[in-house]
């Protein structure tokens, strides 16, 4: 045991001292090189988020500078992970990851879409649309053709779920009666007080394992301007490249 | 007498709540346990599948690369033997209990691991091959495994220590070993795993 948190103390340390900064997304697209004009960038965040919309699957571009040799599958899958990008529901999440001075990308597909983008596809997509552009230096077409690769391979794999008209009524009632059986049922059981005290040390172990699924509601990301991720998980899936 | 019966009755009260407390912590822990038990069986069957998913790969690989003439028939034959040994190895969440046979299915999957990225450095001779779109193909699926076993022994990793830390704490100790829940086994690194040679393309 004393081993075991020695060895991961260890760890620890040299994962912090070695790995980047996981970065929070906040838009569709995000650029930290300035390679894309601002245009460019409105355009593409239009172009994502609209595809989020009609879809429900969330695609995020990342252009980073470097990941000081630090694994970019490493990277990508926590990146991915902490915005739990994609719906919970589906995990259909997928990262498009630059990082310019290293010259390498990756494309991490979320465990729901790995069906309509296996590994082989996305390293093809990387291969073939990305890598001539970016070789001959144009990122943005380089980009734009992958989104469009990709968009064009998960296109029919989920439909936009009708959420918004759902929140108005056909979610609200049964929300209404789990509250109020909720209400009858602690009514019910008020005497019990130490028997939920006993009870209360579930929840508190409990919830360790299933770490990934915390937060997040499963509203495709607003509607109006920034990314939001639904709660999505990703299993190692997709491809990576280089120029 | 009277006060007597009332003395006996309150310490007959508290006993039976003393004991209904520790029955209820008991219960408590005992789901805990399941639960956490449940959650490493769960992942243990993702690391399963991932490491069978590579196996099932590799006679697809090994017939693409034999096409070209030749091919370093040492490098395949390994490839080959550690598939096989592997697949002599039984993988059920059982092994979890037992140090040595977790032991044996780490090591033999290790072994496999290293025959087929030596046959990945190998292929770096063979410029067709490397053109080839089909084993582009199958390189990327087999790069893409190696991906997701990685995060699958990790996420497995946490799980079981969470377990194990249960386990072994104070409270639960007590009669965790009585109702059947031991110690897991969990991925180490292997010795040399760090040099394990890295494929560029």
């Amino acid at each position: 045991m004393k081993k075991l948190f020695y060895f991961l103390l260890f760890l620890q340390t040299f994962l912090f001292a070695q790995q980047p900064e996981v970065v929070h997304l906040q838009a569709w697209a995000n650029d930290y090189t300035n390679t894309l004009s601002s245009e460019q960038l409105n355009y593409l965040n239009n172009d994502l988020r609209a595809f989020s919309d009609s879809t429900s699957s969330q695609l995020v571009l990342l252009i980073i500078p470097t990941l000081n040799g630090y694994p970019i599958e490493d990277y990508s899958y926590q990146v991915a992970k902490e915005n739990k990008i994609g719906s919970k529901k589906n995990n259909n999440g997928i990262l498009f990851l630059v990082v310019k001075d290293d010259r390498k990308l990756r494309i991490e597909v979320g465990y729901g879409l790995e069906g309509s983008m296996p590994d082989a596809l996305c390293s093809s997509i990387l291969r073939n649309e990305v890598r001539p552009y970016f070789r001959s230096g144009d990122y943005y077409q380089g980009i734009k053709q992958g989104i469009d690769a990709i968009k064009a391979a998960t296109a029919g794999e989920y439909k936009a779920t009708d959420l918004k008209r759902k929140k108005g009524n056909g979610k609200g009632l049964p929300t209404i009666f789990l509250i109020i059986l909720f209400i009858i049922i602690s009514l019910f059981f008020r005497g019990g007080g130490r028997r939920r005290g006993g009870g209360g040390f579930i929840f508190y172990g409990g919830g360790g394992g299933f770490g990934g699924f915390g937060g997040g509601s499963s509203g495709g990301g607003g509607s109006f301007g920034g990314f939001s991720g639904g709660g999505g998980s990703f299993g190692g899936g997709g491809s990576s490249g280089s120029w | 007498m009277k006060r007597g019966l009332l003395v006996g009755c309150s310490i007959a009260a508290v006993v039976l709540i003393i004991v209904v407390a520790l029955v209820g912590w008991g219960v408590g822990v005992y789901n805990n346990l399941v639960s956490l038990n449940e959650a490493v069986n769960q992942n243990w069957s993702q690391v399963e599948n991932q490491y069978q998913r590579r196996s099932d790969l590799i006679p697809n690989l090994v017939n693409t690369v034999k096409g070209y003439a030749n091919f370093e028939k040492d490098v395949l034959t390994r490839v080959t033997e550690a598939r096989a040994s592997v697949g002599s190895i039984k993988a059920t969440s059982e092994i979890l209990d037992d140090p040595k046979a977790f032991q044996k299915f780490q090591s033999a999957q290790a072994n496999l691991g290293s025959a087929l990225s030596r046959l990945l450095v190998t292929v770096e001779n063979y410029p067709n091959l490397k053109a080839n779109e089909g084993f582009l193909n199958l390189q990327a699926q087999l790069e893409g495994t190696e991906n997701r076993i990685t995060v699958a022994r990790m996420n497995f990793n946490q799980v079981v220590q969470d377990y194990n830390t249960r386990v072994k704490r104070f409270p639960a100790v007590i009669f965790a070993g009585i109702a059947g829940f031991h110690e897991k086994q969990y991925f180490k690194a292997q010795p040399g795993a760090e040099n394990a040679p890295k494929v560029e393309f």
